[in-house]
């Protein structure tokens, strides 16, 4: 009972942040300089043409009028039609989303196992010379941001050392035998390994890029809460029973101290998939945040406001996902 | 009876400084026999059960002594297998239940796991000893409590809990910090008979650190006397009882609230006596070379 009101308050509360984002995309792009007809019309072209095509798209209404009939489509599945492709918004959005998440999951998961690793040496070692070392690595990789990385992992291994690709999803030459756009998952699926190398070797470089920053932090924060929970009562029982004290920061202390990072690594989650917008344009990786930069050239009105509702959704399901798992973790809040 | 555990001239001072924490302390627990160890906060009884656990906080510095358990010097051994024959040999039933136990973790496998990863029991034999060991300390349906967390006990229960998995490897020593401390008045006098009990049952060795000599007379046969650090009178609890001999010992004996005369009870321990015991640790400090 409890667990359906919490749901039902959280769905209610998603709608609104929901529908809070979308007006502002909404306005926000149509009051800033530039519009679509513009980008459409040759040189030359008149008063009437413009006004025609005005007419034709609806952009003749006031904000409102257009806000109204846009919220009602949506409503009913339509996310619109793009205006520089001609092709309807949500397939078009849908397409390119495989390709972002696999991204931003993937680093996901190197700046977790990085900073998991970081934060363990460094608890193992504190006090010492290690711990100085993981401070300064993690410092460096809280202040360099994520396209500096990505130019720099460019310089080191693509020109340099060329071992990675630099641009693209996967190669072109290759036959693709895939029947989903998650590209990665399927080429596991299908034991092709020959095809996870490769999209591993085009995905590796942005994914580094997006996870250096985030594994910094997630390395600071679990390093500071492990080196208070190694001293906790538990942990020191657990060492006169003969343990190590590698198993006391892994068995004991690191369940209880993954908790204050999750919340982090959630809300840092989210900001690594909108750091995807730049790193995809830099990697020219297929995803959504290439095609946003692309909308916005275009001043695509429908195709941007379709791709901003669509990070606004992912950055709730997420919020929600570590929410979620923060109870699965906690044994207290499983039972409350 | 032999010594079980033997403590010899062990110093300790906070790390870098000259400042001594331990004066060239010389305890001795008899196999099967309980050593209270007594004295005001910060004497530094704790961190005696500390020492002979491996456990002394990274700013506390042993400079000298031997800690010798079972006949081998713990302090002259290489770190692994100290750890080792500690976990094996000894146990510690931690002061404050409530921090003692891990949250996020069963209690089966917190009693389990120095059986089956240290000692190498199997999973079933450990399982069943567990749940042995949880009759033992009177928990109702061990399996049961087995499988649920910590915060679904109450202290009194934790506190058992921790009793039985402090005997569950049959150690032969076990150092009591303070059990009974955070627990509430009426459960006291419960755990401490139960430790008692199981004290005698195994033949246990204890080494039990307490400020309380009411804890001291129902449980102790032998204390020790700690102020700042220095051992001030070693002797058996008759003895004691009957008349300590250090003039310390004596007003820390009569600082004692009685039951039977609770109107004139607290008396302090009056200056003039920390004058002289001060005195003598300083004379003891003067004859100790520093070899830091």
């Amino acid at each position: 009972m409890l667990v359906l009101r919490s749901l039902i308050a959280r769905l209610v509360t998603t709608a609104v942040t929901l529908f809070g984002v979308a007006v502002i995309v909404f306005v926000v792009i149509r009051v800033v300089p530039g519009n679509p007809i513009a980008m459409m019309l040759p040189p030359g072209a008149t008063e009437a043409d413009i006004e025609r095509l005005k007419t034709l798209y609806g952009l003749d209404k006031s904000i409102a009028e257009q806000f109204a009939i846009w919220l009602a489509a949506v409503l009913h599945g339509d996310f619109g039609t793009s205006i520089s492709t001609r092709q309807p918004v949500l397939s078009l959005v849908l397409n390119r989303l495989p390709a972002t998440l696999e991204l931003s999951i993937l680093a996901l998961l190197i700046a977790v196992a990085l900073g998991l690793a970081l934060a363990v040496l460094g608890t193992r070692f504190r006090d010492r010379k290690t711990e100085a070392g993981v401070d300064i690595v993690n410092g460096i990789g809280l202040s360099v941001p994520d396209f500096l990385w990505g130019l720099l992992l460019i310089l080191l291994f693509g020109v340099l050392w060329p071992v990675f690709s630099i641009s693209g999803r996967v190669s072109p030459r290759l036959e693709l035998p895939f029947v989903s756009q998650f590209y990665l998952f399927e080429s596991l699926l299908r034991l092709r390994f020959d095809l996870t190398r490769d999209l591993l070797g085009h995905m590796i470089m942005p994914a580094l890029a997006l996870a250096l920053p985030l594994a910094a932090i997630i390395a600071q924060v679990l390093k500071q809460s492990l080196k208070e929970t190694v001293n906790l009562d538990y942990a020191v029982l657990a060492r006169t029973k003969g343990y190590k004290e590698t198993r006391v920061i892994l068995a004991e202390a690191l369940p209880n101290a993954v908790l204050p990072t999750l919340t982090l690594v959630g809300v840092q989650f989210t900001f690594l998939i909108g750091g995807t917008v730049i790193i995809e344009r830099l990697f020219s990786y297929e995803g959504l945040g290439n095609m946003a930069i692309d909308a916005v050239i275009n001043r695509d009105l429908p195709l941007i406001q379709g791709i901003v509702i669509l990070f606004a959704v992912i950055f709730t399901v997420v919020n929600l996902a570590v929410d979620m798992s923060y109870a699965l973790l906690n044994p207290k809040l499983r039972h409350a | 009876m032999s010594a079980f555990l033997e403590i010899r001239r062990l110093s300790a001072r906070l790390r870098g400084t000259p400042h001594r924490l331990l004066r060239s302390v010389d305890i001795c627990v008899e196999a099967g026999a309980v050593r209270g160890l007594v004295g005001e906060s910060g004497a530094g009884k704790s961190m005696i059960g500390k020492a002979v656990l491996g456990v002394l906080p990274k700013v506390v510095e042993v400079v000298e002594g031997a800690i010798v358990l079972d006949g081998d010097d713990l302090l002259a051994m290489p770190p692994a297998e100290r750890r080792r024959l500690v976990g094996a040999k000894t146990a510690m039933i931690p002061q404050d239940p409530l921090t003692a136990l891990n949250p996020s973790r069963r209690i089966g496998p917190q009693i389990t796991d120095r059986l089956t990863d240290i000692l190498g029991w199997t999973k079933a034999r450990a399982a069943t000893r567990a749940a042995e060991v949880l009759e033992e300390v009177r928990i109702p349906e061990p399996a049961r409590v087995m499988r649920l967390y910590p915060h679904e006990l109450s202290g009194g229960m934790r506190q058992r809990v921790l009793i039985a998995a402090a005997f569950a490897a049959e150690p032969k020593l076990i150092v009591a910090d303070e059990p009974t401390t955070a627990l509430d008045v009426t459960v006291q006098k419960q755990i401490l008979r139960l430790i008692s009990e199981m004290q005698a049952r195994h033949g246990t060795a204890l080494l039990f650190v307490t400020h309380d000599l009411g804890v001291v007379a129902k449980i102790c046969d032998s204390l020790s006397v700690l102020y700042a650090g220095k051992v001030v009178e070693d002797t058996s609890v008759e003895r004691f009882f009957a008349g300590p001999a250090h003039p310390y010992s004596a007003a820390l004996l009569q600082a004692t609230p009685r039951h039977t005369d609770p109107a004139g009870s607290l008396m302090p321990v009056s200056r003039a006596v920390l004058d002289s015991v001060t005195a003598e640790i300083a004379e003891a400090d003067a004859g100790w070379v520093s070899h830091g």
